[in-house]
């Protein structure tokens, strides 16, 4: 027959154990549904199995001579030197997102060439570049 | 010239810290009257000289004297002397040197304040701090010194980066650092607490202040820097969970938790190792914050120094840190009786301490767990705010509750609970939430909830502080001041959050726009030379039909020539009940003109509840014992 403190020990450590368990479950399982993958274009043209529901973030480099604005939406290309992709947006530019630098567009593929974006983000470094780009200009 | 004494400052600082090693270590094993006060002259010339490189540094800034690399590349005559003066911190070389003064300052106060203590606990704690300053004057002689001169002397400066050109950010880091740094000193004391068992009451005693001191400067250097995002970054808002901010809220959680917990150690004398874990966890993590940001592996604002060389640099120093301080608390650790009830203030101590963990694993597991997979798997992912927001916001509406009960338990074993007061306080939270909502529209399940819960813990804690006032020198006020804060805090974000409105516009010159009850009209643009950059300034003008009230808005491009970069200057209205912000941005080879308006409610209560939880940090500091 187990003591009562002890009795009491042992339902604190059980329940401590359970508890961290769960929260660590928890955890991990919002953690999977909200990661948000980075794509380049070339990576998108590879990739198979594409899921058209999931946001996800592409970045690249903004195309010369590529963007144009209406009252409704903003338009620009995001090439990563290899591949491009159309970007459609509606939204706040972010500092520094401008032609021939590098951004980063968060949103859902429309279809293998069409990004609508929900959200740009840009560096705040004048010279940021996504770190696969640099391996391709280089 | 400069150069060759603020190196010579450095060496000398690092040769004193070797001398007060090897001092204190003899002193240690022999009790020797004469020799401690060498101690405390070699520590008082330490102070001396690490603060005259930081002076020096300021000179070189002050004076523009660009035989120094790190000026050169930092400023600029043109810019205001107050930036010139904070571009000396605005830096990595600079701001790892107010680091280092920092360590040495807490070092020099907790040496001479603390002369009722063992005196082999405070040796021991004189000498890890030691070991720590000489590992970052290392660090800064060997990978990042700011006083490398620069041959043939440049004529003009690079400049310092116009987003950084800012008071809010002048004053951010050094206040963020107090907080980091500060926690080094509770690191060394609790590691020397270890060794020379010298523990308990006493232990949380000699610690007290300085975790206090540290808490306050790191909330407050927080808040600075959220709003510093708020205005300059153009972003909108008081939390981002961007990475860097991340960065900065792990140790805050931490010592956050030991806030709380030294209490229970100091009145009760239990929950030792506890405290000294936390002790060691808020400085190692500190430590990793800075890592994480200086390294370059976290992208965001403030990587403009990542060197892949300072980052292992730290790394190993960590690592050492890390091992180090676990191996001594292994080693060093005794067993300890809790004899305290499930119910009692103890337990909801660490209730408090449990909620703060959570938090902490959350944010890390969001903030570390991308550069584990990119390194693992090669894939680049990113954690959304969703993530920290559907686990975060449910779990603060228990941890309010708690935090409105908590206090009233008493210490060791509460007989009874009573439960009915609790039932009908949360019968009138309920009752004036849907007042709230009677009057400015219905909100989510979530934020009916998030509001009770708020207005539960504001009306328990407006509860303490009238029984506090009643009481002739109750010791609780600075405790009700904080956690009446943090409610009001929670309750204008939840607030805040639901009656936003927020909407982004293309608009050429001359443009109307109408969304719900308002009208946005942009009348023209005018160009201003300034000092040191131009400025486009936009000329809106915002209407609200509904109560017929105007308000010009002035949004502005800046742009800068020293170095070449563009800025968007946000325009904000600051009410009582709500801030009307715009940030104008310009879109290459379009008239079009991006617009982005919020209407953000109640946001200066957000900071000013923010402030008031650190002035219950600040009272508490200055109340004597």
């Amino acid at each position: 027959m187990l003591t009562k403190k002890v009795k009491k020990r042992i339902l604190f450590l059980v329940s401590i154990v359970f508890l961290t368990a769960v929260s660590i479950f928890f955890i991990f399982k919002v953690l999977n549904d909200n990661l948000l993958y980075f794509k380049t274009p070339s990576e998108i043209k590879k990739d198979e199995n594409l899921d058209f529901q999931r946001a996800i973030r592409i970045g690249g480099m903004v195309k010369q001579n590529s963007l144009s604005a209406t009252s409704k939406e903003i338009k620009f290309i995001i090439t990563d030197m290899k591949n491009e992709i159309i970007v459609s947006y509606s939204g706040a530019i972010p500092n520094l997102f401008a032609e021939g630098k590098g951004v980063v567009a968060e949103g859902k593929l429309k279809d293998r060439n069409y990004f609508i974006a929900e959200k740009i983000l840009a560096k705040h470094d004048e010279n940021y570049m996504p770190p696969e780009l640099k391996k391709n200009v280089k | 010239m400069l150069s060759n004494l603020g190196i010579f400052s450095i060496v000398l600082t690092l040769l004193i810290s070797f001398l007060l090693v090897y001092n204190s270590t003899i002193l240690f094993k022999k009790n020797n009257q004469i020799l401690l006060q060498k101690i405390i002259n070699l520590s008082l010339s330490q102070l001396f000289f690490s603060i005259l490189c930081f002076i020096l540094l300021i000179y070189g800034y002050v004076s523009s004297d660009f035989s120094l690399i790190n000026v050169f590349q930092n400023s600029h005559t043109s810019k205001p002397l107050f930036f010139k003066i904070a571009g000396t911190w605005g830096n990595h070389e600079g701001s790892l040197l107010l680091w280092i003064n920092i360590l040495v300052i807490f070092s020099y106060f907790f040496l001479i304040k603390g002369k009722n203590y063992n005196i082999n606990f405070r040796l021991i704690t004189l000498i890890i701090q030691n070991f720590l300053i000489i590992g970052f004057l290392l660090f800064l002689l060997i990978t990042s010194n700011p006083f490398v001169p620069i041959y043939p002397v440049p004529s003009e400066g690079l400049g310092l980066n116009p987003i950084l050109q800012d008071p809010a950010l002048a004053i951010h880091p050094p206040l963020l650092y107090v907080g980091f740094v500060g926690s080094s000193i509770y690191f060394s004391a609790a590691i020397a607490s270890l060794m020379t068992n010298f523990k308990g009451k006493e232990f949380a005693n000699s610690i007290k202040t300085w975790v206090l001191i540290s808490w306050v400067f790191q909330s407050l250097g927080i808040i600075v820097g959220s709003i510093w995002a708020y205005y300059e970054l153009g972003w909108g808002g008081f939390w981002f969970w961007d990475p860097v901010e991340n960065a900065s809220l792990m140790p805050w959680f931490v010592i956050t938790a030991l806030m709380h917990s030294v209490i229970v150690l100091e009145k009760r004398n239990t929950i030792y190792s506890w405290v000294i874990i936390l002790c060691l966890l808020t400085f190692i993590l500190s430590v990793t914050g800075t890592f994480l940001v200086r390294s370059g592996i976290l992208n965001s604002v403030h990587t403009f120094a990542s060197d892949p060389s300072r980052g292992l640099y730290i790394l190993i120093y960590l690592s050492i840190m890390v091992v180090g301080s676990f191996l001594a608390f292994f080693k060093y650790q005794q067993k300890e009786i809790y004899n305290f009830s499930l119910k009692s203030k103890e337990t909801f101590v660490l209730v408090n301490n449990w909620f703060m963990l959570f938090f902490l694993i959350t944010v890390i597991l969001g903030t570390l767990y991308p550069i584990f997979l990119e390194v693992l798997i090669q894939k680049k992912i990113s954690v959304g705010p969703p993530f920290y927001n559907i686990l975060i916001i449910p779990i603060v509406i228990p941890f309010l509750i708690f935090m409105a009960i908590g206090p009233k338990i008493s210490w060791i074993k509460h007989n009874s609970v009573k439960i009915w007061p609790i039932i009908y306080l949360l019968i009138l939270a309920t009752i004036l939430n849907f007042i709230i909502i009677y009057f400015f529209g219905s909100y989510s399940i979530l934020t009916n909830l998030i509001i009770i819960s708020a207005i539960f813990l504001i009306i328990n804690t407006l509860i303490d502080l009238k029984n506090s006032f009643a009481k002739k020198g109750d010791s609780s006020f600075s405790r009700i001041i904080s956690h009446l804060g943090f409610a009001f805090l929670i309750f204008f974000i939840g607030i805040n959050n639901h009656f936003s409105l927020e909407k982004d516009f293309n608009l050429k010159v001359g443009d109307k726009v109408k969304f719900e009850n308002y009208k946005l009209d942009f009348k023209d643009l005018s160009i201003k030379e300034r000092k040191n950059h131009k400025a486009i300034i936009g000329n809106f003008i915002f209407l609200n039909k509904m109560t017929g009230v105007e308000e010009k808005l002035f949004p502005e491009i800046r742009i800068y020539d020293q170095p070449k970069t563009l800025t968007y200057e946000a325009s904000i209205k600051t009410k009582l009940s709500h801030d009307v912000y715009l940030t104008m941005s310009n879109i290459e080879r379009s008239d079009y003109y991006n617009i982005k308006f919020q209407k953000k409610n109640f946001m200066i209560w957000i900071w000013l509840s923010a402030f008031i939880i650190t002035i219950g940090g600040f009272l508490r500091l200055f109340k004597k014992n």
